[in-house]
């Protein structure tokens, strides 16, 4: 241990570790410890590129030059916390009573927990959701598909992680869809999560797809993340244990947010 | 052990079911001293607009203090103060407005010299499969852009695309995704 990470130690709190070696989660919040000074990098192919050909609408929308190395700085190790400005509704987290009548279509629970790259979770963070309906119908006015809306589905969720970065919404399993991209192309069902996180550098808006799914061979938006293994954390997984009997399919789905860089001088700049 | 990442996809056609807000472009509230408008059009590869955009902004008040910030400095004391803006109104002419105040000095890395003040912007588009990074300066603060840490890493002939510039209300501040004047785009 070198000089300045015994002082790091001696000035931070940290977790307790337990008998079994592993660090044991506080459960209360701690400013100074749960913010990292700086963000690990994500890996080059842990993310899908800007310019993939197969998805023709990146043609036009991606830089062209090199992006330019951006040293974490204050402003990108704080971020948003918008418990204030959104105000939460009861049904927020149920797609399925936000309207005066059942949505049609398969009703699921999706839930999981937002974790930093180390497995700590994060707590009290937005998550925002939104998704076609059954059918596979968007309820959008530029979406032309011919499949029918539902009355009783809008498509749209959001809540906050709980103290252990929980989250759950219970929804209508989307369908999939037709689009323009290439002949007969159909998206694989999933459904849009965007993430705040607690810092500037770990936005992230992805998709869950559902396991099994038969477009995934043919859907360049999933297979624009090159990485097999990267692609599978982007499906969720079946859980009989939390089906709800005579009520409702449960489909686990964990998200993973960069967390700390691995020592202060991984960053040089 | 450590996790890997989930990987990001694209926002698609279709974010404004779930993800804009009401009041979400107010990082200061309406009527707060000295607020500015920040405005500007994203542009595509063909120098088209692109309509469907979701834009965030992160930045720290006129003091240089952060909203909500946990254990760095003090934090913002500007009544209604965010931070946070987020404007995504798909059938739109292609332009996003924020209101807010000009953000104030603050650390840059290391033991260097402060930063000049600026934004941090989050762009999201259909046809974008991650986010793209960008940073806004200011036009009138060429002292303190002059010893940016961070601009001073950008070629020179580039950097002007990085600068909001004066406008009736507050500064412009056009984001060109791709081809002539490109906007820096920061890898994070």
């Amino acid at each position: 241990m070198s000089t300045t990470e015994q002082d790091e130690a001696a000035e931070a709190p940290r977790d307790q570790v337990r008998q079994d070696g592993e660090p044991e989660v506080r459960q209360i919040y701690d400013p100074v410890a749960d913010t990292p000074t700086r963000y690990r990098r994500d890996p080059a192919e842990a993310h899908p590129p800007l310019d993939y050909a197969p998805y023709k609408s990146t043609q036009l929308r991606h830089p062209k030059q090199p992006l330019i190395y951006l040293p974490h700085t204050v402003t990108e190790i704080t971020g948003p916390q918008l418990s204030g400005a959104v105000r939460l509704a009861d049904t927020d987290n149920d797609l399925t009573a936000q309207h005066q009548g059942a949505p049609i279509g398969e009703r699921i629970i999706v839930s999981g927990h937002v974790y930093d790259t180390e497995g700590k979770p994060l707590r009290n963070t937005l998550v925002e959701i939104w998704q076609a309906n059954a059918a596979g119908r968007y309820a959008h006015k530029w979406d032309r598909w011919a499949a029918p809306l539902d009355p009783n589905f809008k498509g749209a969720g959001r809540c906050e992680t709980d103290s252990d970065g929980r989250y759950e919404f219970t929804t209508i399993r989307p369908g999939p869809y037709p689009w323009g991209n290439h002949y007969n192309a159909w998206r694989p069902a999933h459904i849009h999560f965007s993430v705040l996180g607690r810092a500037f550098t770990q936005r992230l808006v992805t998709q869950m797809y559902f396991p099994g799914d038969p477009f995934f061979p043919y859907d360049p938006i999933f297979n624009s993340v090159r990485d097999e293994q990267a692609r599978a954390r982007m499906i969720s997984t079946f859980n009989i244990h939390e089906t709800r009997p005579n009520w409702a399919q449960a489909f686990n789905w964990d998200i993973y947010l960069r967390g700390p860089a691995a020592t202060p001088f991984e960053e040089a700049f | 052990m450590i996790f890997e990442v989930t990987p990001s996809q694209t926002v698609g056609p279709y974010f404004a079911i779930g993800m804009p807000y009401e009041g979400g472009n107010l990082i200061v509230p309406e009527g707060t001293a000295g607020a500015i408008r920040i405005t500007g059009t994203i542009y595509d590869g063909r120098g088209e607009i692109v309509p469907d955009h979701l834009i965030e902004f992160w930045q720290p008040d006129g003091e240089g203090r952060f909203a909500d910030l946990r254990g760095y400095g003090e934090q913002s004391a500007l009544p209604g103060f965010r931070g946070f803006g987020r404007y995504g109104v798909e059938d739109g002419d292609g332009t996003y407005s924020m209101l807010t105040v000009k953000p104030g000095r603050v650390a840059g890395p290391g033991d260097g010299p402060p930063q000049a003040p600026h934004i941090d912007v989050t762009l999201f588009a259909r046809g974008m499969l991650n986010r793209v990074v960008t940073r806004i300066y200011f036009a009138d603060e060429a002292d303190a852009n002059a010893t940016d840490p961070v601009l001073a890493t950008v070629p020179a002939e580039r950097r002007n695309t990085l600068l909001a510039q004066p406008a009736e209300g507050g500064y412009r501040f056009d984001i060109r995704l791709q081809g002539a004047g490109e906007t820096v785009f920061f890898d994070i």
